[in-house]
Protein backbone atom coordinates (compact mmCIF):
# COMPACT_ATOMS: atom_id res chain seq x y z
CA UNK A 1 0.00 0.00 0.00
CA UNK A 2 1.55 3.21 -1.19
CA UNK A 3 1.59 6.18 1.47
CA UNK A 4 -0.72 8.02 -0.59
CA UNK A 5 -2.52 8.31 -3.40
CA UNK A 6 -4.40 11.76 -4.34
CA UNK A 7 -3.12 12.96 -1.24
CA UNK A 8 -3.62 11.97 2.96
CA UNK A 9 -5.95 14.80 3.29
CA UNK A 10 -8.81 14.16 0.69
CA UNK A 11 -8.44 10.48 1.45
CA UNK A 12 -8.98 10.79 5.17
CA UNK A 13 -12.03 13.60 4.52
CA UNK A 14 -13.20 11.06 1.43
CA UNK A 15 -13.35 8.19 4.62
CA UNK A 16 -14.91 10.53 7.11
CA UNK A 17 -17.61 11.74 4.33
CA UNK A 18 -18.67 9.13 2.12
CA UNK A 19 -15.99 5.82 1.72
CA UNK A 20 -12.24 4.69 0.90
CA UNK A 21 -10.66 1.49 0.42
CA UNK A 22 -7.45 0.42 1.91
CA UNK A 23 -5.05 -2.10 0.91
CA UNK A 24 -4.60 -4.20 3.43
CA UNK A 25 -3.05 -6.80 1.92
CA UNK A 26 0.51 -6.62 3.86
CA UNK A 27 -1.30 -7.72 7.35
CA UNK A 28 -0.73 -11.23 8.42
CA UNK A 29 -3.24 -14.04 9.11
CA UNK A 30 -2.88 -16.73 10.87
CA UNK A 31 -5.23 -19.73 11.41
CA UNK A 32 -5.42 -21.80 14.86
CA UNK A 33 -7.38 -25.14 14.83
CA UNK A 34 -8.14 -27.98 16.28
CA UNK A 35 -9.84 -29.44 19.89
CA UNK A 36 -7.88 -27.59 22.04
CA UNK A 37 -7.30 -24.19 19.70
CA UNK A 38 -10.03 -22.40 21.80
CA UNK A 39 -8.14 -23.51 25.05
CA UNK A 40 -4.71 -22.87 24.14
CA UNK A 41 -5.77 -19.19 22.90
CA UNK A 42 -7.47 -18.85 26.12
CA UNK A 43 -4.04 -19.00 27.40
CA UNK A 44 -2.26 -16.79 24.81
CA UNK A 45 -4.30 -13.62 24.12
CA UNK A 46 -6.15 -11.14 26.87
CA UNK A 47 -9.63 -11.19 26.05
CA UNK A 48 -12.30 -13.80 26.71
CA UNK A 49 -12.97 -15.96 23.90
CA UNK A 50 -15.81 -17.33 25.78
CA UNK A 51 -18.37 -14.04 24.98
CA UNK A 52 -17.81 -14.64 21.43
CA UNK A 53 -19.28 -17.13 19.23
CA UNK A 54 -18.95 -18.81 15.63
CA UNK A 55 -19.39 -15.57 13.35
CA UNK A 56 -17.87 -13.01 15.59
CA UNK A 57 -14.90 -11.69 16.15
CA UNK A 58 -12.84 -10.01 19.46
CA UNK A 59 -10.24 -7.17 19.59
CA UNK A 60 -7.63 -8.61 21.85
CA UNK A 61 -3.89 -8.90 22.63
CA UNK A 62 -0.84 -11.02 23.13
CA UNK A 63 0.62 -10.68 25.97
CA UNK A 64 4.24 -11.38 27.49
CA UNK A 65 5.17 -12.38 30.75
CA UNK A 66 5.82 -8.80 32.00
CA UNK A 67 2.38 -7.96 30.93
CA UNK A 68 3.73 -6.16 27.87
CA UNK A 69 1.86 -6.60 24.39
CA UNK A 70 3.24 -8.63 21.81
CA UNK A 71 1.07 -7.73 18.99
CA UNK A 72 -2.85 -6.25 19.35
CA UNK A 73 -5.13 -8.24 16.60
CA UNK A 74 -8.49 -9.99 15.88
CA UNK A 75 -9.62 -12.63 16.30
CA UNK A 76 -12.49 -14.27 14.10
CA UNK A 77 -14.39 -17.41 15.62
CA UNK A 78 -15.04 -19.64 12.50
CA UNK A 79 -16.32 -22.17 13.92
CA UNK A 80 -16.25 -23.87 17.31
CA UNK A 81 -12.22 -25.03 17.31
CA UNK A 82 -10.90 -22.79 14.48
CA UNK A 83 -9.86 -19.22 14.07
CA UNK A 84 -8.53 -16.89 12.56
CA UNK A 85 -6.02 -13.97 13.44
CA UNK A 86 -5.40 -10.99 12.11
CA UNK A 87 -2.52 -9.54 12.74
CA UNK A 88 0.00 -6.20 12.42
CA UNK A 89 2.18 -6.91 9.06
CA UNK A 90 5.05 -6.14 11.03
CA UNK A 91 4.62 -8.59 14.09
CA UNK A 92 3.31 -11.84 11.71
CA UNK A 93 6.43 -13.43 12.11
CA UNK A 94 7.52 -12.50 15.79
CA UNK A 95 3.47 -13.82 16.08
CA UNK A 96 4.04 -17.17 14.59
CA UNK A 97 7.02 -17.89 16.08
CA UNK A 98 5.19 -16.86 19.46
CA UNK A 99 1.97 -18.90 18.95
CA UNK A 100 4.20 -21.71 17.56
CA UNK A 101 6.32 -22.12 20.84
CA UNK A 102 3.34 -22.18 22.36
CA UNK A 103 1.19 -24.25 20.72
CA UNK A 104 -0.16 -27.42 23.14
CA UNK A 105 -1.29 -31.25 21.88
CA UNK A 106 -4.62 -30.38 19.92
CA UNK A 107 -4.01 -26.75 18.74
CA UNK A 108 -2.44 -26.51 15.26
CA UNK A 109 -1.36 -22.73 14.55
CA UNK A 110 -0.89 -21.42 10.80
CA UNK A 111 0.80 -18.60 8.58
CA UNK A 112 -1.63 -18.32 5.84
CA UNK A 113 -0.79 -15.11 5.60
CA UNK A 114 0.57 -15.74 1.81
CA UNK A 115 -3.20 -16.42 0.66
CA UNK A 116 -5.11 -14.14 1.30
CA UNK A 117 -5.70 -10.20 0.60
CA UNK A 118 -7.35 -8.18 2.59
CA UNK A 119 -8.65 -4.62 1.79
CA UNK A 120 -10.50 -2.48 4.32
CA UNK A 121 -13.53 -0.56 2.98
CA UNK A 122 -14.36 2.20 5.44
CA UNK A 123 -16.85 5.48 6.00
CA UNK A 124 -20.21 5.89 6.78
CA UNK A 125 -21.33 5.25 3.04
CA UNK A 126 -19.02 2.04 2.65
CA UNK A 127 -21.51 -0.34 3.22
CA UNK A 128 -24.02 1.47 0.63
CA UNK A 129 -21.52 1.82 -2.06
CA UNK A 130 -20.80 -2.07 -1.62
CA UNK A 131 -24.20 -3.13 -2.19
CA UNK A 132 -24.05 -4.60 1.42
CA UNK A 133 -26.55 -5.21 3.97
CA UNK A 134 -25.90 -3.52 7.39
CA UNK A 135 -24.64 -6.13 10.49
CA UNK A 136 -23.42 -5.65 14.29
CA UNK A 137 -19.93 -4.79 14.26
CA UNK A 138 -17.33 -7.59 15.12
CA UNK A 139 -19.65 -10.07 12.98
CA UNK A 140 -18.78 -11.51 9.39
CA UNK A 141 -20.18 -13.40 7.13
CA UNK A 142 -19.43 -15.18 3.54
CA UNK A 143 -20.76 -12.12 0.75
CA UNK A 144 -19.48 -10.77 -2.61
CA UNK A 145 -19.39 -7.74 -4.35
CA UNK A 146 -19.76 -7.66 -8.05
CA UNK A 147 -19.24 -11.66 -8.31
CA UNK A 148 -16.08 -11.52 -5.97
CA UNK A 149 -17.32 -14.22 -3.38
CA UNK A 150 -14.97 -12.57 -0.31
CA UNK A 151 -15.42 -13.01 3.55
CA UNK A 152 -17.14 -9.56 4.80
CA UNK A 153 -15.93 -8.58 8.50
CA UNK A 154 -17.60 -5.65 9.99
CA UNK A 155 -14.16 -4.17 11.56
CA UNK A 156 -11.55 -1.37 10.18
CA UNK A 157 -9.28 0.67 12.29
CA UNK A 158 -10.80 4.13 11.16
CA UNK A 159 -14.03 4.91 13.66
CA UNK A 160 -16.15 4.57 10.30
CA UNK A 161 -18.72 2.32 9.73
CA UNK A 162 -17.32 -0.16 7.74
CA UNK A 163 -15.58 -3.70 6.48
CA UNK A 164 -12.53 -5.92 6.03
CA UNK A 165 -13.06 -8.00 2.70
CA UNK A 166 -10.96 -11.11 2.89
CA UNK A 167 -10.13 -13.08 -0.33
CA UNK A 168 -7.87 -15.26 -1.73
CA UNK A 169 -4.59 -13.81 -3.34
CA UNK A 170 -5.44 -14.17 -6.66
CA UNK A 171 -9.08 -12.36 -6.15
CA UNK A 172 -7.10 -9.56 -4.47
CA UNK A 173 -6.74 -7.76 -7.53
CA UNK A 174 -10.87 -7.88 -9.22
CA UNK A 175 -11.89 -7.19 -6.14
CA UNK A 176 -10.28 -4.27 -5.66
CA UNK A 177 -11.10 -3.32 -9.33
CA UNK A 178 -14.42 -3.95 -7.97
CA UNK A 179 -14.71 -1.88 -5.00
CA UNK A 180 -12.90 1.28 -6.52
CA UNK A 181 -15.32 1.32 -9.59
CA UNK A 182 -18.60 1.81 -7.12
CA UNK A 183 -17.14 5.39 -6.79
CA UNK A 184 -14.98 4.21 -2.81
CA UNK A 185 -11.71 6.42 -3.03
CA UNK A 186 -8.59 4.69 -2.68
CA UNK A 187 -6.36 5.68 -0.35
CA UNK A 188 -3.30 5.02 1.28
CA UNK A 189 -1.00 4.12 4.50
CA UNK A 190 -0.48 8.14 5.08
CA UNK A 191 -4.54 8.71 5.82
CA UNK A 192 -5.01 5.36 7.57
CA UNK A 193 -2.57 6.83 10.25
CA UNK A 194 -4.58 10.27 10.31
CA UNK A 195 -7.96 8.20 11.02
CA UNK A 196 -6.86 5.90 13.76
CA UNK A 197 -5.26 8.51 15.60
CA UNK A 198 -8.15 10.59 15.52
CA UNK A 199 -10.41 8.10 16.56
CA UNK A 200 -7.46 6.93 19.46
CA UNK A 201 -6.76 3.68 18.32
CA UNK A 202 -3.23 2.71 19.33
CA UNK A 203 -0.60 1.41 16.81
CA UNK A 204 1.29 -1.22 18.02
CA UNK A 205 5.26 0.20 17.62
CA UNK A 206 3.89 3.53 18.74
CA UNK A 207 1.61 3.46 22.01
CA UNK A 208 1.45 0.15 22.38
CA UNK A 209 4.62 -2.59 22.63
CA UNK A 210 6.15 -5.34 24.39
CA UNK A 211 7.76 -3.30 27.31
CA UNK A 212 4.12 -0.99 27.50
CA UNK A 213 1.61 -2.24 29.47
CA UNK A 214 -2.29 -2.05 28.40
CA UNK A 215 -3.79 -1.36 31.67
CA UNK A 216 -1.68 2.38 31.10
CA UNK A 217 -2.55 2.39 27.41
CA UNK A 218 -6.37 2.31 28.35
CA UNK A 219 -6.79 -1.25 27.10
CA UNK A 220 -8.51 -2.71 30.56
CA UNK A 221 -11.53 -3.02 28.72
CA UNK A 222 -9.38 -6.25 26.79
CA UNK A 223 -7.95 -7.66 29.45
CA UNK A 224 -10.07 -10.30 31.12
CA UNK A 225 -8.28 -10.51 34.72
CA UNK A 226 -10.49 -12.92 35.79
CA UNK A 227 -9.18 -15.60 33.40
CA UNK A 228 -5.71 -16.77 33.25
CA UNK A 229 -3.12 -15.80 30.24
CA UNK A 230 -0.17 -14.53 29.64
CA UNK A 231 1.07 -12.06 31.64
CA UNK A 232 -2.12 -11.84 33.90
CA UNK A 233 -0.34 -11.91 37.47
CA UNK A 234 1.23 -8.31 36.60
CA UNK A 235 -1.76 -6.77 35.07
CA UNK A 236 -3.76 -7.55 37.93
CA UNK A 237 -0.80 -5.67 39.90
CA UNK A 238 -0.90 -2.92 37.76
CA UNK A 239 -4.73 -2.27 37.56
CA UNK A 240 -4.73 -2.87 41.47
CA UNK A 241 -2.26 -0.50 42.40
CA UNK A 242 -3.34 1.57 39.46
CA UNK A 243 -0.83 2.45 36.35
CA UNK A 244 1.97 5.21 37.09
CA UNK A 245 1.56 6.93 33.21
CA UNK A 246 -1.19 6.50 31.29
CA UNK A 247 -2.14 6.94 27.44
CA UNK A 248 -3.23 10.43 27.00
CA UNK A 249 -4.83 11.67 24.00
CA UNK A 250 -4.24 15.22 23.11
CA UNK A 251 -4.74 18.69 20.73
CA UNK A 252 -2.43 21.11 20.42
CA UNK A 253 -3.50 24.62 21.76
CA UNK A 254 -0.14 26.42 19.99
CA UNK A 255 0.59 26.01 16.21
CA UNK A 256 2.93 22.95 15.36
CA UNK A 257 2.66 19.34 14.75
CA UNK A 258 3.28 16.52 17.52
CA UNK A 259 5.19 13.48 16.72
CA UNK A 260 6.64 10.09 17.93
CA UNK A 261 9.36 10.46 20.25
CA UNK A 262 9.11 14.48 21.84
CA UNK A 263 9.01 15.18 24.87
CA UNK A 264 6.31 15.98 27.82
CA UNK A 265 7.14 18.19 29.99
CA UNK A 266 6.72 16.10 33.25
CA UNK A 267 8.34 13.14 31.92
CA UNK A 268 6.49 12.23 29.42
CA UNK A 269 6.33 10.93 25.53
CA UNK A 270 4.22 11.67 22.32
CA UNK A 271 4.12 8.01 21.29
CA UNK A 272 1.82 8.82 18.07
CA UNK A 273 1.48 12.62 16.43
CA UNK A 274 -0.09 13.90 13.33
CA UNK A 275 -1.98 17.01 11.91
CA UNK A 276 -5.77 15.98 12.09
CA UNK A 277 -7.90 16.76 8.86
CA UNK A 278 -10.66 17.26 10.59
CA UNK A 279 -9.54 19.32 13.38
CA UNK A 280 -6.93 21.25 11.61
CA UNK A 281 -4.66 21.39 14.44
CA UNK A 282 -2.19 18.60 15.75
CA UNK A 283 -3.12 16.26 17.76
CA UNK A 284 -1.53 12.63 19.56
CA UNK A 285 -1.09 10.62 22.17
CA UNK A 286 1.48 10.19 24.53
CA UNK A 287 2.31 8.48 27.82
CA UNK A 288 2.21 10.86 30.59
CA UNK A 289 2.35 10.49 34.75
CA UNK A 290 -1.04 9.62 35.41
CA UNK A 291 -1.74 12.73 37.57
CA UNK A 292 -1.55 14.54 33.80
CA UNK A 293 -3.58 11.98 32.03
CA UNK A 294 -7.33 13.97 33.09
CA UNK A 295 -9.07 15.67 30.27
CA UNK A 296 -8.34 19.46 30.45
CA UNK A 297 -4.72 19.07 31.65
CA UNK A 298 -2.45 21.60 30.42
CA UNK A 299 0.56 19.84 28.61
CA UNK A 300 3.95 21.59 27.46
CA UNK A 301 5.44 19.95 24.62
CA UNK A 302 9.12 19.72 22.97
CA UNK A 303 8.57 20.30 19.03
CA UNK A 304 12.03 20.48 18.16
CA UNK A 305 13.27 23.18 21.17
CA UNK A 306 10.00 24.83 20.72
CA UNK A 307 7.62 24.61 23.77
CA UNK A 308 4.38 24.59 22.89
CA UNK A 309 0.94 24.12 24.99
CA UNK A 310 -1.38 21.25 24.32
CA UNK A 311 -4.59 20.13 26.55
CA UNK A 312 -5.17 16.53 27.60
CA UNK A 313 -9.21 15.65 25.90
CA UNK A 314 -11.46 12.98 26.56
CA UNK A 315 -10.70 9.82 24.12
CA UNK A 316 -11.78 9.74 21.31
CA UNK A 317 -9.93 13.27 19.93
CA UNK A 318 -12.58 12.84 17.24
CA UNK A 319 -15.62 11.11 17.30
CA UNK A 320 -17.44 9.87 13.89
CA UNK A 321 -20.72 11.38 13.06
CA UNK A 322 -23.71 9.09 13.83
CA UNK A 323 -25.69 7.32 11.26
CA UNK B 1 -4.85 20.95 -6.91
CA UNK B 2 -1.12 21.94 -6.82
CA UNK B 3 -0.36 23.90 -10.45
CA UNK B 4 2.10 21.95 -13.55
CA UNK B 5 5.44 21.05 -12.33
CA UNK B 6 7.49 24.14 -13.35
CA UNK B 7 10.89 26.24 -12.42
CA UNK B 8 10.85 29.77 -13.79
CA UNK B 9 13.46 31.54 -15.38
CA UNK B 10 14.11 34.44 -13.41
CA UNK B 11 14.34 32.66 -9.92
CA UNK B 12 17.75 31.34 -8.70
CA UNK B 13 17.77 27.75 -6.95
CA UNK B 14 19.32 26.35 -4.27
CA UNK B 15 20.36 22.30 -4.52
CA UNK B 16 17.98 21.92 -1.23
CA UNK B 17 14.78 22.79 -3.08
CA UNK B 18 14.46 26.44 -2.13
CA UNK B 19 14.36 29.42 -4.46
CA UNK B 20 15.43 33.23 -4.65
CA UNK B 21 13.76 35.70 -6.60
CA UNK B 22 16.61 39.14 -6.43
CA UNK B 23 14.41 42.31 -6.22
CA UNK B 24 17.13 45.12 -5.72
CA UNK B 25 18.60 44.79 -2.42
CA UNK B 26 16.03 42.71 -1.36
CA UNK B 27 14.88 38.75 -1.98
CA UNK B 28 11.91 36.82 -1.73
CA UNK B 29 12.03 33.40 -0.73
CA UNK B 30 10.24 30.24 -0.99
CA UNK B 31 10.21 26.20 -1.80
CA UNK B 32 10.22 24.70 -5.41
CA UNK B 33 7.71 22.66 -6.77
CA UNK B 34 9.64 20.09 -6.32
CA UNK B 35 9.90 20.27 -2.69
CA UNK B 36 6.08 21.05 -2.04
CA UNK B 37 5.58 18.08 -4.20
CA UNK B 38 7.16 15.34 -2.77
CA UNK B 39 6.22 16.44 0.81
CA UNK B 40 2.51 17.09 0.23
CA UNK B 41 -0.02 19.42 1.51
CA UNK B 42 1.57 21.41 3.93
CA UNK B 43 -0.02 21.85 7.14
CA UNK B 44 2.14 24.10 8.86
CA UNK B 45 4.67 26.75 8.47
CA UNK B 46 7.04 27.61 11.44
CA UNK B 47 8.91 31.03 10.12
CA UNK B 48 11.48 33.04 11.52
CA UNK B 49 10.98 36.03 13.27
CA UNK B 50 10.71 39.15 11.75
CA UNK B 51 13.80 40.62 12.15
CA UNK B 52 16.04 37.55 12.25
CA UNK B 53 19.10 37.56 10.46
CA UNK B 54 19.54 34.27 8.25
CA UNK B 55 22.61 32.83 6.68
CA UNK B 56 23.05 31.04 3.44
CA UNK B 57 23.03 27.36 3.82
CA UNK B 58 21.11 27.85 7.13
CA UNK B 59 18.60 26.88 8.10
CA UNK B 60 15.56 29.72 8.64
CA UNK B 61 12.11 27.15 9.52
CA UNK B 62 10.00 24.84 9.26
CA UNK B 63 7.60 23.27 6.64
CA UNK B 64 5.31 20.47 7.75
CA UNK B 65 2.97 17.76 5.74
CA UNK B 66 0.86 15.45 7.75
CA UNK B 67 3.72 13.11 6.59
CA UNK B 68 6.84 15.13 7.04
CA UNK B 69 8.53 17.99 8.29
CA UNK B 70 11.30 19.73 6.32
CA UNK B 71 13.68 22.46 7.20
CA UNK B 72 13.74 25.65 4.93
CA UNK B 73 17.41 26.06 3.74
CA UNK B 74 17.88 29.78 2.64
CA UNK B 75 19.78 30.37 -0.52
CA UNK B 76 20.97 33.83 0.61
CA UNK B 77 22.16 35.45 3.71
CA UNK B 78 20.03 38.51 4.80
CA UNK B 79 17.89 39.99 7.58
CA UNK B 80 14.11 38.92 7.52
CA UNK B 81 11.88 42.19 6.40
CA UNK B 82 8.53 40.62 6.21
CA UNK B 83 7.10 36.77 6.88
CA UNK B 84 4.10 35.47 4.70
CA UNK B 85 1.25 35.88 6.74
CA UNK B 86 -0.96 33.88 4.33
CA UNK B 87 1.08 31.04 3.95
CA UNK B 88 1.31 30.67 8.20
CA UNK B 89 -2.54 30.90 8.12
CA UNK B 90 -2.73 28.49 5.38
CA UNK B 91 -0.01 26.78 4.53
CA UNK B 92 -1.38 24.60 1.57
CA UNK B 93 -0.84 28.44 -0.51
CA UNK B 94 2.38 26.99 -1.23
CA UNK B 95 1.05 24.08 -2.76
CA UNK B 96 -1.44 25.76 -5.13
CA UNK B 97 1.29 28.31 -6.19
CA UNK B 98 4.64 27.61 -4.85
CA UNK B 99 6.59 30.62 -6.63
CA UNK B 100 3.49 33.40 -5.96
CA UNK B 101 1.30 33.83 -3.39
CA UNK B 102 3.25 30.80 -1.72
CA UNK B 103 6.28 32.79 -0.53
CA UNK B 104 7.97 32.27 2.79
CA UNK B 105 10.01 35.21 3.57
CA UNK B 106 11.38 38.49 1.82
CA UNK B 107 15.14 39.62 3.33
CA UNK B 108 17.29 42.48 2.74
CA UNK B 109 20.48 40.65 1.32
CA UNK B 110 23.87 40.94 3.60
CA UNK B 111 25.69 40.21 0.69
CA UNK B 112 24.18 40.53 -2.78
CA UNK B 113 27.24 38.37 -5.02
CA UNK B 114 26.03 35.24 -3.17
CA UNK B 115 23.15 35.27 -5.46
CA UNK B 116 25.78 34.78 -8.34
CA UNK B 117 26.39 31.19 -6.32
CA UNK B 118 23.13 29.79 -6.46
CA UNK B 119 21.49 27.77 -10.01
CA UNK B 120 20.17 28.74 -12.65
CA UNK B 121 16.60 27.28 -13.89
CA UNK B 122 18.89 25.10 -16.34
CA UNK B 123 21.03 23.90 -13.86
CA UNK B 124 18.57 22.81 -10.96
CA UNK B 125 16.42 20.92 -13.61
CA UNK B 126 19.20 18.85 -14.62
CA UNK B 127 20.30 18.56 -10.47
CA UNK B 128 16.26 17.18 -10.03
CA UNK B 129 17.18 14.75 -13.36
CA UNK B 130 19.83 12.90 -11.56
CA UNK B 131 17.83 12.48 -8.58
Amino acid sequence: MPVQYEGVIPEHRAVRADSGVFDVSHMGELEVEGPKAHEFLQSVLSNDLDRIDPGEAQYTLLTNERGGTVDDLIAYRLEPGRYLLIVNASNREADFAWLKEREIPGSDVRDLSDDYALLAVQGPRSLERLGLGDAPAFTFAEGEVDGVECMVNRTGYTGERGVELMVPSDDGPALWDAVAARGVKPAGLGARDTLRLEVCYPLHGNDIGPDLNPISAGLAWVCALEKDFTGVAELRRVKEEGPERRLAAFVMEEAGIPRQGMPIAGGGEVTSGTHSPMLEKGIGMGYVPTAQAEPGTDLTIDLRGRLRRARVVKKPIYKPEED
Amino acid sequence: MAPAESYPEDLRYHAEHDWARVEGEEAVLGVTWYAQDALGELVHYEPPASGATIAKDGIYGEVESVKAVSDLVSPLSGEVLEINQKVADAPETVNEDPYGEGWLVRIRMTDQSEAESLLGAGAYKALLAEQ
